[in-house]
């Protein structure tokens, strides 16, 4: 009976590291982590089969409904080997699959000895994935290659054996087969972690060094800081230091998750658990940092610290302007879980008061606005994202534009926009759509792979602010699902870019104005003032649109002024139900917003930033 | 002081029902497959007498009856004697003032002059015939089975027989009716011997016949525009021709105007008999279960047929009196409604949509311009 009770296992605080194996799961979004994960608690008794339930440890609502993880969470499990009879301490650190966090993704890495890399075997290794197993790689984590999902009657597991072996260089036989789901191979998997993976190496008598690779706000608690110890011990005792500020907090708990909290007296070295400071921010607890002991501290920092960067910024505009307090209380909220979300206040001409927003990425953009309007309740404008500029200006002064609103429209030197290098992985039939789609978007290919015989890596250098809007939906579209992206900052390169703005009435509305390469132009422009043609209703005088570069216009359309609004009759019984129609007329004219002394009704803002893609997923989310 | 009170009659009868018509009315078949108008309706008028004794009971007015008006449906479906004996009730009940408007609309195809007459006879005084248009293509997509030339006769005779009031109803911007079209019908309408026009933009009503056949792209409904057009093209010739607005789909010769229509714009009292009929006592609006069976049910088993009532509040007695008043040439008084109101009305009064001159005497009352844009100024006014 491999799994150990619980209270005879190794403690913390004084657990040997020749016992201890710290491991993480590389997978991607749907390959079945969680599923494998929830496994490993079952097998390993620290949930009981009563209190199971499916994604035990993804804690929020919408890494449940998602099926994915956006915060990495640390389980201590107990384990006795099955080939040498042995006590171990397995901790499994569960890292965030998605490119927007990489940063996160590294910082967990670099809390491990070994990694998982775990593939469903009847899709094979998704973008995301490679680039998180090239991270491991890099940070000389010891890959146990495991195939997921060998009960599906699609499965294909010597293809991808054969491709995972490729990949990182062993042979096809060395990949495990395992389900997640019906619990075949996981047994032998938690073996092959203990003999496979080393343990860990530090030294107990230096002062303390503890890498902060997640920090979690909880309501009740304040911030809690999951660490792994790489030299020294930790405990309740000691008053603890942030390297990378120097502030000190009192310790008030340490503890390891199994996968509820356990509290202990102290953490040694290659332990992996939480301490809680008190601390109510998370950016007082920054993943990267090194904790260190106020009285005997370290002189080195552990490496790889980084500031998160922003990446993508977006206007978040409530819907009903007496809702800008609630936005402002929301977003210091989630900033209290999320040290990677900037954001300050921003006044639209057309939008009201918001908050200019910043994100790691894509994906992280559409949780933050996803949380704000679930759990605040918030009905929100998102103006369409923008990346970072550097702006070189004719006077050699240099500016750096988050928003087109802000962009010089005097005379411009250089602009220079952000560069990222992106690998796509895809089935070959797809090579020529892709190629194309990446050649429209003024990428430039670096080059191509086979990973099997119909599967390829392609890899492009492409502006961010392609990839931005709406990249992904079009390489989903045009592959039939089948490609997988990923891409990193690779720095930036120097654009023929201008700004279009939008006038209604000769008056620009901020929330339209869109930076693009200069031969896009044009089309942005006839895109965005048919689309307000169409959006947008007749008002009592005509209404010209215009799209405009600087002072030149280079595209417009008109609205003719209405000229009938008036219902024929009204007798007896028409009056109430005029009366009422009216009611619902004026609630309608509240909500719209003025432009000069344009009437421009929400869904017109609304609709005109949307691009047909999210329209598509709003109707599917509207069926599902 | 107590109120006078109005009487509309509603007689929920057609032979057939037309593509554009949303009204509470039912053809024989509907109600009871194969049977005729005069089994169905058999009762009806014993029904109307039934509500109006409860008006009687429940409206403590001493004044007599200043208007009454039956319509439909098609209230010439009715024998002109069951149509008096309503009458003969309300005037033994309520008294009938000295200059009672009697009003009845009617289908200009199921008239003769004989039954003119004896329309007249009981006391109705006012006709108001359903013309529509002068197109046989107009005609047709309004699903309307008239000869024009029935309409020259039905007039004709309304006069011979002593209706000193007779009015056209017309529709314009129906699918397919050109501006010419609509000239044409305005033209024939002007050689009619009559005092009173009423003009209606074609309104699209969810639920009829014609929304489908929009919805299925099988007709186009003219553009706004050139409704608005054929507004002006209309009250331009309905001018010349001695004809005054005095409400915005509504012309008459001088003394020509249907008093029972300014009642309900006033925000006068008035009783609605029949079913799906509406009922307004001072600032409290009832309404009738709409369809003729549970109607008569009711009234079978001594109950109120009243389905729902709403009592308006301060403001919303007020956005009515706006919405309404508007529609009239005085329009409303400048010192009745709130400075910012004023203020927002500013950019009508230069566009044309209000009159200066008027303005400068304290009311706010519509050009021509404004008159088609009424509804978006009433929003601005009530924002």
């Amino acid at each position: 009976m491999p799994a150990i009770d619980l209270a005879k296992a190794p403690q913390p605080g004084s657990t040997d590291p020749a016992q201890i194996r710290n491991f993480c799961i590389i997978a991607h979004i749907d390959h079945g982590k969680s599923t494998l994960a929830d496994r490993m608690l079952g097998i390993t008794e620290v949930v009981e089969l009563r209190n199971m339930r499916a994604q035990y440890l993804d804690r929020m609502d919408i890494e449940r409904e998602r099926g994915i993880t956006i915060k990495s969470q640390a389980v201590r499990l107990p384990w006795r080997s099955g080939i040498d009879g042995q006590e171990y301490i397995l901790n499994m650190i569960d890292t965030p699959g998605h490119v927007d966090f990489t940063y996160e993704v590294s910082r967990s890495l670099a809390a491990c000895e070994g990694a998982v890399l775990l593939v469903d075997c009847a899709q094979g290794i998704e973008a995301q994935t490679l680039a998180n197993l090239y991270l491991a790689m890099e940070n000389n984590l010891t890959i146990i290659p495991v195939l997921n999902k060998i009960d599906l009657p699609a499965a294909q597991p010597e293809k991808f054996a054969e491709e995972l072996a490729k990949l990182i260089g062993c042979q096809p036989e060395d990949c495990l087969r395992v389900s997640g789901k019906t619990g075949a191979g996981v047994t032998e998997l938690l073996d092959q972690i203990v003999k496979q993976i080393p343990a860990p190496v530090g030294d107990a008598n230096a002062p303390a060094r503890a890498l902060i690779f997640d920090s979690v706000y909880d309501t009740y608690r304040g911030v809690v800081t999951y660490v792994r110890v790489v030299d020294g011990h930790l405990s309740t005792r000691d008053q603890i230091q942030m390297f990378s500020t120097g502030v000190r907090h009192e310790m008030l708990e340490v503890g390891v998750i199994s996968p509820e909290p356990v509290v202990s007296k102290g953490l040694g070295v290659g332990e992996v658990g939480y301490v809680i400071t008190g601390v109510k921010d998370v950016r007082q607890s920054r993943v990267g940092d090194t904790i260190t002991t106020y009285h005997n501290p370290t002189k080195k920092a552990l490496a790889g610290y980084k500031d998160p960067m922003p990446m993508v910024f977006s206007g978040l505009f409530p819907l009903d302007g007496a809702e800008y307090p609630m936005l402002r209380e929301a977003l210091d909220k989630l900033q209290l879980n999320d040290a990677a979300l900037v954001y300050e206040p921003e006044t639209s001409a057309a939008l009201g008061f918001g908050f200019r927003c910043g994100f790691l990425g894509l994906l992280h953009m559409e949780i933050v606005r996803e949380r704000l309007e679930r759990e605040a309740g918030l009905s929100l404008i998102s103006t369409a994202p923008s990346v970072v500029y550097r702006v070189v200006r004719g006077d050699g002064k240099e500016l750096i534009v988050t928003n087109p609103s802000e962009f010089p429209n005097d005379k411009i030197e250089a602009v220079f926009e952000p560069i990222v290098r992106a690998t796509v992985l895809a089935p070959a039939e797809f090579i020529g759509a892709i190629m194309e789609l990446c050649q429209e978007r003024r990428g430039a290919l670096l080059g191509m792979d086979y990973l099997s015989e119909d599967r390829v890596e392609i890899r492009y250098t492409l502006p961010l602010a392609e990839i931005v809007f709406d990249f992904f939906d079009q390489l989903k579209s045009k592959t039939r699902g089948y490609a997988s992206l990923d891409y990193e900052p690779i720095g930036e390169a120097e654009g023929d870019l201008v700004k279009v703005d939008i006038l209604l009435q000769s008056e620009g509305v901020d929330a339209f104005s869109a930076i693009v390469h200069k031969d896009k132009a044009y089309a942005y422009g006839v895109m965005m003032t048919g689309k307000l043609r169409k959006l947008i209703p007749r008002q009592q005088f005509e209404v010209p649109i215009q799209a405009a570069i600087g002072s030149r216009i280079i595209a417009r359309e008109s609205i003719r002024a209405i000229r009938k609004d008036v219902l024929a009759k009204c007798y007896g019984g028409d009056i109430s139900r005029k009366r009422k129609l009216l009611e619902k007329q004026k609630e309608g004219k509240k909500r719209m917003k003025m432009v000069g002394r344009v009437e421009v009704p929400q869904e017109a803002f609304i609709a005109a930033l949307t691009t047909d893609a999210d329209v598509d997923k709003a109707k599917a989310k509207a069926k599902g | 002081m107590t109120r006078p009170l109005s009487f509309y009659i509603h007689i929920p009868y057609c032979v057939k029902r037309c593509g554009y018509c949303d009204f509470n009315t039912y053809t024989p078949g509907e109600l009871k497959p194969g049977s005729d108008i005069a089994q169905v309706s058999n009762g009806y008028i014993d029904l109307l007498i039934q509500e109006g004794k409860i008006a009687r009971s429940d409206v403590k007015t001493d004044k007599p009856i200043p208007t009454i008006f039956f319509g439909g449906g098609t209230p010439t479906l009715m024998e002109p004697v069951d149509l008096g004996r309503v009458l003969n009730s309300l005037e033994t009940d309520f008294g009938f003032a000295s200059d009672i408007e009697i009003t009845i609309e009617a289908n200009p195809d199921t008239v003769s002059s004989a039954k003119l007459a004896a329309l007249r006879e009981i006391g109705i005084n006012r006709i108001s015939f359903g013309m529509q248009s002068a197109v046989p293509h107009v005609l047709a997509v309004l699903d309307r089975t008239h000869n024009p030339e029935n309409v020259i006769k039905a007039t004709t005779w309304a006069r011979e027989v002593g209706f000193e009031q007779v009015s056209v109803d017309l529709i314009y911007g129906a699918p397919g009716e050109s501006l010419e079209d609509w000239e044409d019908t305005i033209d024939a309408a002007l050689t009619l011997p009559i005092t009173h026009i009423s003009a209606y933009a074609l309104i699209v009503e969810s639920g009829t016949k014609l929304a489908a056949q929009v919805k299925r792209g099988e007709v186009i409904i003219p553009e706004d525009d050139q409704t608005a057009d054929k507004y002006l093209m209309a009250d331009e010739k309905f001018k010349k021709a001695g004809f005054n607005w005095y409400e915005l789909s509504n012309w008459a010769k001088p003394k020509g105007e249907c008093r029972h229509n300014i009642a309900y714009w006033e925000g006068a009292d008035w009783w609605g008999l029949g079913p799906g009929a509406h009922s307004h006592l001072n600032g409290k609006r009832f309404w009738n279960v709409k369809h003729p069976t549970a109607y008569r049910e009711s009234l079978e088993a001594e109950q109120s047929p009243v389905m729902d009532s709403e009592k308006l509040t301060l403001a919303e007695i007020e956005s009515e009196r706006v919405m309404l008043e508007i529609r009239l040439p005085r329009g409303l008084e400048k010192s009745s409604l709130s400075s910012p109101s004023l203020a927002r009305l500013e950019s009508y009064l230069t566009g044309g949509q209000i009159s200066q001159e008027q303005w400068d005497q304290g009311r706010i009352s519509l050009t021509i311009s404004g008159r088609l844009m009424a509804d978006r100024i009433v929003r601005e006014i009530l924002l």
